[in-house]
């Protein structure tokens, strides 16, 4: 009896712990983060006090709602050009990891099983290294006669040094190459599973190795495609270091337009509103990631 | 299929220059003498003996190795909970949340995790420093670490457990003597994973941090701000060569414990 009472008591300990970490520390914010971007900047300005109605009072929480900074990112072109310019920034990205990384990813598989585990260290290694230094590299290679131009010049080409810091092209290589072991990742588990056998009785059958390819092997890849697509898109849409140290003046991505509300206009209920609204355009991803999760779960 | 064709090899070398280039030329300029990125100036660890004598650079690096110790202890702990919980406890009230909950911040945007904690810590009208920061990482890796332990309670044979109860153990030492001797890899591999999230962030701490808690991504990000210098590839190459031991050792090491466990 008493075993079971500690049981009982030690279970519902585990479940708390967590639980009410997370309620305090990510649900609550969460919350504060929606009722700020509901708030006046006059009232919510630092230090601002959150001030909890009780329910009776709802509805006159409800007429209080100040949707003053949702109608601004409507209104004001900076601000839905930057959420669109993100979408658009993590697309390409997401396209071109996918290029570099299903190659990768496919003849990693196709590895002798003793080499795997090597090849998955070395795609996993820089992934462990600092972003920054990551993003730092890049900045020494594309910067005005940096390696780029040196290495170009070296061999023979003449001409004007390329400028690419600074420029949507640095972004996306210093966002492509910061995401690809997130495509490269999903990718290697779906395709090292898959059944070798199965291109086998499809080149049995008269399938050449391009149409066994694009009828067996590709949507058999399927779910690792959309969970490594998920996870480059989804963070890279909210990014901030490399739009801001490749990036120039004229790629603003969403990340940067909330760091800047808040660290340079301190205007915390329109960062608030950013925020919110960045939340809203991940729901769709989010739903794909977790069906192809899923999915995965299913098959397994 | 144990043969690689030349297209593939191809994509192996293409794949892994682009990995591996920019962090190897940003190695070899760290040794270079001269200042400027573009000349060769011979060979010279002059940078690193600059670099120990740059007292914030190492305040900061100091500062972020305690901050990721306790933050990924914590963050571990909170996660193989959460593991547990999941993978142990069938259905519970508010399982759905709390899967929810666990999972949202591995994919919430940086920046937001970053301003909804700061404006949980203004409500709550805490200092900023090191505990707040402390608390922004470890709540943030709890999802990582507990998909870590998660993925090894899956592939678990749970007979054990249940003869160790049957043997009179109490679900406590029963956790201590059996499950957590069988799952140690995971703990450690997500407790590393937590480490290196929290030595690697940067946007987290800028929201959660108060003065004087001045973590080594946010030194390296403004000195970046001001642009290359042959300083910071020294610093770069020295969490490089510390990350790449590190690993290379933890998988060697899990490689082992398969062989003796096959």
């Amino acid at each position: 009896m008493s075993a079971v009472a500690s049981l009982q008591r030690l279970r519902r300990l585990v479940i708390a712990v967590p639980y009410l970490w997370l309620a305090l520390f990510f649900l609550a914010p969460f919350v504060i983060v929606l009722r700020m971007a509901f708030s006046q900047a006059a009232t919510a300005l630092p230090p601002y006090a959150p001030h909890w109605e009780g329910l009776a009072q709802l509805g006159d929480f409800l007429s209080q709602l100040d949707i003053a900074n949702f109608s601004l990112l409507g209104d004001d072109p900076l601000y839905w050009q930057s959420y669109l310019y993100s979408l658009r920034i993590a697309a390409l990205t997401t396209i071109f990891a996918l290029a570099i990384g299903y190659p990768l990813a496919y003849a990693m598989a196709s590895a002798p099983p003793r080499w795997r585990g090597t090849l998955l260290v070395f795609v996993i290694l820089p992934f462990w290294t600092s972003f920054l230094i990551r993003v730092y590299a890049w900045i020494g290679i594309l910067r005005p006669e940096g390696l780029l131009d040196a290495t170009l010049s070296f061999l023979g080409f003449e001409g004007e040094p390329l400028r690419l810091l600074n420029t949507e092209t640095a972004v996306l290589l210093g966002m492509v190459y910061s995401y690809l072991p997130f495509m490269v990742l999903p990718l290697f588990a779906t395709l090292e599973k898959l059944d070798r056998g199965l291109l086998e009785a499809a080149a049995d059958l008269g399938a050449t190795p391009v149409t066994a390819f694009l009828t067996v092997t590709l949507p058999l890849s399927l779910p690792g495609i959309l969970a490594g697509s998920a996870l480059v898109f989804i963070p890279a849409v909210g990014e901030f270091v490399i739009p801001d140290l490749l990036g120039g003046p004229d790629t603003v991505m969403i990340g940067k337009v909330l760091w800047s509300e808040f660290f340079s206009n301190r205007d915390w209920p329109l960062a608030s509103a950013v925020a919110v609204v960045l939340l809203v355009v991940l729901v769709l991803p989010l739903v794909l990631l977790q069906r192809a999760r899923l999915q995965r779960e299913m098959a397994a | 299929m144990s043969r690689l064709g030349p297209g593939l090899i191809l994509a192996l070398i293409v794949g892994f220059a682009f990995l591996y280039l920019p962090i190897l030329t940003l190695i070899a300029y760290s040794f270079n003498a001269s200042r400027l990125v573009t000349v060769w100036g011979g060979f010279s660890t002059h940078w690193y003996g600059a670099l120990m004598q740059n007292q914030p650079l190492l305040d900061a690096a100091w500062l972020s190795i305690r901050l990721g110790f306790v933050s990924a202890t914590l963050a571990t702990i909170l996660g193989t909970l959460a593991a547990l919980a999941l993978a142990r406890h069938g259905r519970f009230v508010g399982r759905t949340l709390f899967s929810g909950m666990v999972l949202a911040p591995l994919v919430m945007p940086e920046v937001v995790t970053g301003l909804s904690l700061l404006l949980l810590f203004v409500a709550a009208d805490v200092e900023r420093g090191f505990w707040t920061v402390t608390i922004a990482h470890a709540t943030f890796s709890l999802g990582f670490a507990c998909i870590v332990v998660q993925s090894r309670l899956a592939g678990f044979d749970r007979s054990l457990e249940e003869a160790a109860q049957d043997l009179g153990a109490t679900p406590f030492v029963t956790f201590w003597t059996v499950t957590l001797p069988l799952i140690w890899p995971a703990v450690a591999a997500a407790w590393m994973l937590a480490f290196t999230l929290s030595l690697d962030d940067l946007v987290i701490a800028s929201f959660t941090t108060g003065p004087g808690a001045t973590t080594l991504p946010m030194r390296l990000y403004s000195a970046v701000k001001l642009g290359v210098s042959p300083e910071i590839n020294a610093a770069c190459t020295i969490m490089i060569g510390a990350v790449a031991v590190v690993v290379i050792a933890a998988s060697l090491l899990l490689k082992r414990e398969q062989l003796a466990g096959s």
